[in-house]
């Protein structure tokens, strides 16, 4: 299996305080990859800087065989590097369908005035964009939901919305930022049940930020343990969980 | 009974006239997040550069797609110059480039223009007729159509197309929008753009009541309390905040003037607007900034 992504001693820092420290690691394609690691590891930044958030220091990154230093997010999101939200930043005021189709957008062709006066590739590709988002919409069970004004929904339904977002618009790689967050047990399953399917469906390559190791090591296929912005294991699940650093730094104790 | 009626239909009129204005800081306040203090300016350079093409014996609908073809291209030269290289900067920042811009615009105006005031006939007369009891000039009626029609457009355009979608999407969080591809520079270049045009709009009604000059971009300064009663952030906002200083204006001028012996309307609605951010910061429409802690 080929890399989709690339990390090469990338280092990131605020204010003289390391977030990122000569961090390197792959993500082959296809694959689920979780990065675990206590609060202030450096996990959410690290997905800032791989959608251009944050610009690193130091080090490259390389996506789908093309290397850059930094990037700006929405040319990430052109070249096919979706992403969520800790908090979700979805857009509140707007539909869920219209949330999906925001999401679409960067695939329009049609220009500024022929979606205004509605006539050539309009007509067409507002079709097939409605489609496609009822086909997302519908992927992620929110059916019942779709004309609802997102910020009527529930915290757990909104992880989904901005799901079915960063989906619309068929990434390469999927950046999850604690999809599972708030979340209790069950939905907890159920949200690991569709990122699981979007992995297997779509074969989008995804890395998720997740807390709950009992949950992460089910679901992934590759786990990152960061600590204080370094890398303290990569590997299997079963690596992970048996390598003493990690139980040192992270899971405390054996489970 | 009927003179208060007409005073406060007056004042209504003249409102909308102030909501016109206010509509075209809307735009881009919800786009970039700035209060665009140039937006006067515009007005001035849209009026100036029409009334001066007509002058120069151009027909109305010549001069007025010339104009706004112009408006356009500021809005291209302003994404350019100015709002690129200051993205990410504070809002604080961006406010004092449009400050900025604001002299260049009306400095470049008039330099290549002229200092000259106009006047501008629209064809429409601007003589009171009486509607029921009421006296109401012809040009206040025309006006608020073309407010009216004007909004209109803009909420079409805005909630039934699908870069409509892509503009509430940049308005409500511009980060997730970068993040998910939306292309910010073209938002902006449209929004300003649109802005340009309710800025010719405004610029061609309020020149043909006081004549093309200068004093046209200080309307800024008249749209604030507007702004301010109505909210930054919202467009049926500035239209309510737009009538209520139109008729507190109008009725404020004829039954407080004579107790301070004065012309009130000249800074009534600065009172207003200092009660509303005591009682209701946000505007009656605005969106309250909730900070996460």
């Amino acid at each position: 299996m080929s890399d989709l992504l690339q990390l090469r001693d990338v280092s990131l820092s605020f204010k003289g305080v390391k977030a990122v420290n000569a961090l390197s690691f792959s993500v082959a394609t296809g694959e689920i990859c979780a990065l675990i690691g206590p609060n202030g590891a450096g996990k959410s930044s690290l997905l800032n800087v791989i959608n251009g958030v944050y610009r690193a220091d130091t080090g490259d990154i390389v996506f789908n065989g093309a290397r850059f230093g930094a990037i700006h997010p929405q040319k990430a999101a052109l070249l096919g590097i979706g992403r969520t939200f800790q908090h979700n930043a979805l857009f509140h005021r707007l539909t869920v369908r219209e949330n999906v189709l925001a999401g679409l957008s960067r695939r329009g062709t049609a220009t500024f005035l022929e979606n205004i006066f509605r006539f050539g590739r309009d007509g067409a590709e507002r079709r097939r964009f409605i489609d496609r988002a009822d086909e997302i919409i519908a992927f992620l069970h929110l059916d019942r939901h779709a004309e609802t004004v997102v910020s009527k929904l529930s915290y757990g339904m909104q992880k989904r919305v901005d799901l079915a977002r960063a989906l619309a618009a068929a990434p390469k790689l999927l950046l999850l930022d604690e999809p599972m967050a708030g979340m209790n047990q069950e939905e907890k399953q159920e949200m690991s049940r569709v990122i699981a399917e979007v992995n297997r469906s779509f074969g989008t390559t995804i890395v998720l930020i997740e807390h709950d190791v009992g949950i992460v090591l089910n679901l992934a296929s590759h786990v990152v343990v960061l600590d204080y912005g370094r890398k303290v294991a990569d590997g299997t699940p079963d690596e992970v969980r048996n390598n003493p650093d990690v139980i040192a730094a992270y899971l405390g104790t054996v489970h | 009974m009927s003179f208060f009626l007409e005073t406060l239909i007056t004042g209504l009129f003249a409102g909308l006239m102030y909501a016109l204005v206010a509509i075209g800081f809307v735009l881009i306040y919800k786009a970039s997040g700035v209060f665009n203090f140039a937006q006067g300016a515009m007005v001035f350079l849209a009026a100036l550069a029409f009334v001066t093409l007509v002058e120069h014996g151009f027909p109305f609908w010549i001069a007025f797609l010339a104009t706004a073809a112009l408006m356009v291209v500021v809005a291209i030269l302003v994404e350019a110059l100015v709002l690129r290289p200051l993205r990410n900067r504070d809002s604080l920042t961006l406010f004092m480039a449009t400050l900025g811009l604001s002299f260049v615009i009306d400095g470049t105006a008039q330099f290549f223009l002229g200092t000259d005031v106009h006047m501008l006939d629209l064809g429409i007369d601007d003589i009171a007729e009486d509607y029921a009891g009421i006296l109401i000039s012809h040009f206040d009626i025309v006006a608020s159509l073309i407010v009216v029609t004007l909004v209109a457009v803009l909420a079409i355009v805005f909630s039934k197309t699908r870069m409509g979608v892509s503009l509430r999407a940049v308005a409500d969080d511009t980060l997730a929008a970068q993040s998910i591809g939306i292309r910010l520079p073209v938002i902006w270049r449209i929004v300003w753009s649109v802005a340009g045009l309710v800025a010719l709009v405004a610029g061609l009604l309020w020149g043909a009541r006081q004549g093309v000059q200068f004093s046209l971009s200080l309307i800024t300064l008249k749209a604030l309390p507007v702004l301010i009663i109505g909210g930054f952030s919202s467009i049926p906002g500035a239209i309510a905040g737009g009538l209520i200083v139109g008729a507190s204006e109008a009725l404020a001028d004829i039954y407080l003037g004579p107790l301070v012996n004065g012309s009130v309307s000249t800074w009534f609605a600065y009172i207003l607007a200092v009660a509303f951010l005591l009682i209701r910061p946000a505007g009656l429409f605005g969106d309250r900034d909730i900070e996460r802690v």
